[in-house]
């Protein structure tokens, strides 16, 4: 399947967002980015509103115990090929919360991360920068489909 | 038998060339919103590399669904779609299926794409999308009865008119523009139905203010939560076909014009050329026709709640629509 990835796949990265116990300000930046300011869709990006459609994962926030077992599904809701990308500090490392009795821990603890945008919270550029990047892991994938 | 390769081919050609064209329009009706908000917006060709990634994606089918239903909706969606295109004529072409069917027909056909996106978002299983096909039922039930009023308001005014003609065949809007048969009170009424009919297109299309079937926001994308890759793909093309034949249809209602008759007496072309000719120029009306009833309105407006709606079709329009059947009427049976 991945050798049959295309550049049609690059360009037309369609988002979901998932908020997996963020203090809702990554969530703030995100929306952000999809702003007219912004113009994330002049790369193909466009946000929807199920797994189902989606090509990349935006998560948020650090898991918490309620949302892990939500957030696993969802990922394999997605259909493959997939991008999981983790926007702010708390979903990379834990960030302020990263003591909390509440929490599983970062993102790559539930699922695969491929993309890390670490900053609390991100600026908007980052984040579109790191969904336009996502075509870098899907090369890697078309890449070792290649080989076999 | 020749009509059977005719038939064939022309189905062939027709579908190919309703889906690259209405995916141009899906890209163009894109990139002028993406202009009306200040923004840069995607390349021309975004749907065409949004269909390709589809292609490419898994194509999940849901543990509860039910498999047959769920994949023959989307086939039956697109493939009803290019059947209504072979009833109503393309320029100066003539419909394909001309001879065998009339205005019923693409009126009756015009509900099967919409009942496909029903069926198959019941049997995806979700509660989601069962909320979204019951919201698309309420849609269709709405748009119906402003949509047959233009038309039945218009096949008696010919049959009036012209007796003794088929008053509801294309053709005889062809030959008998709806715009010159009347003065100018009953023109307004005509004015009036082609305002219906684009709000009718909006609704038809499902798309902001009237996208309650999909609501993003509120039910995950409704009917389509389910599908994904190449099933998702085949939505997406009925949806870019869709814009093609709700604008054809308008065409052939209210603008039947053609570019050859007017221009042939200035230039001369070769007879094929022609043709071409009068496809761009319907081509164009398509856009325009797209812009106006899909890309401002969705640009410009929010959703708006389903009980809104109704009232909007069942009130608003139908009062609009028999203020105008009866100026129509008034002045078909020479009152004024
Ligand atoms: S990274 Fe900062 S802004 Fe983002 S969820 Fe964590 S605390 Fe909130």
């Amino acid at each position: 399947m991945c050798a049959k990835l295309t550049k049609a796949l690059d360009k037309s990265l369609w988002v979901f967002h998932v908020n997996s116990g963020s203090c809702n300000g990554c969530d703030i930046e995100i929306l952000a980015a999809l702003t007219p300011r912004y113009d994330a869709e002049r790369f193909g990006v466009h946000l929807v509103g199920t797994p189902r459609h989606a090509d990349v994962l935006l998560v948020t926030g650090p898991v918490t115990r309620d949302m892990e077992e939500k957030l696993k599904r969802i990922y394999e809701m997605t259909p493959d090929p997939k991008v999981v990308i983790a926007v702010g500090t708390c979903g990379v490392s834990g960030g302020v919360f990263h003591e909390s009795y509440n929490l599983v821990g970062p993102i790559d603890r539930v699922i695969p991360v491929d993309i890390y945008v670490p900053g609390c919270p991100p600026r908007p550029e980052a984040i579109i920068d790191a969904v336009v990047k996502a075509w870098l892991k899907l090369e890697r994938l078309r890449g070792e489909g290649g080989e076999q | 038998m020749i009509n059977l390769i005719y038939g064939i081919a022309g189905t062939f050609v027709l579908g190919v060339f309703a889906i690259l064209f209405g995916l141009s329009v899906k890209g163009i009706d894109r990139k002028i919103s993406a202009r009306m908000q200040w923004r840069i917006g995607p390349p021309l060709r975004q749907p065409f590399r949004d269909v390709r990634k589809l292609l490419l994606k898994d194509n999940v089918l849901p543990d509860n669904a039910v498999p047959w239903i769920y994949n023959a909706a989307p086939i039956i969606c697109l493939a009803s779609l290019i059947t209504i295109l072979l009833f109503i004529p393309i320029g100066s072409i003539p419909a394909v299926l001309g001879s065998s069917g009339d205005i019923i027909v693409v009126l009756y056909l015009l509900i099967v794409p919409s009942i496909a996106i029903i069926v198959g978002g019941f049997s995806s299983g979700s509660p989601f999308a069962s909320v979204g096909a019951q919201r698309e039922m309420v849609l269709l039930i709405s748009y119906e009865l402003p949509l047959s009023m233009i038309i039945f308001t218009f096949a008696w005014a010919y049959s009036v008119l012209y007796p003794g003609i088929p008053a509801l065949s294309f053709s005889t809007f062809e030959k008998y523009p709806i715009w010159n048969q009347f003065s100018p009170i009953g023109m307004f009424g005509v004015g009036i139905f082609l305002i219906i009919a684009l709000l009718v297109t909006t609704a038809e299309m499902a798309k902001i203010p009237f996208d309650i079937p999909e609501a993003e926001t509120e039910i995950a994308e409704g009917v389509f939560v389910e599908y994904s890759g190449r099933n998702f793909a085949l939505f997406y093309l009925a949806d870019a076909v869709k814009i093609v034949v709700l604008s054809a249809i308008i065409i052939a209602i209210f603008f039947p014009y053609n570019l050859s008759p007017w221009l042939s007496a200035y230039i001369t072309l070769p007879h094929w050329l022609w043709y071409v000719v009068d496809v761009l120029f319907f081509m164009l009306k398509v856009v325009v026709l797209s812009i106006i009833a899909v890309t401002f309105l969705r640009t410009a407006l929010a959703r708006l709640k389903v009980d809104q709606i109704v009232r909007i079709y069942w009130f608003h329009l139908f009062i609009a629509g028999v203020a105008a059947m009866i100026l129509i009427a008034l002045d078909t049976m020479g009152v004024l």
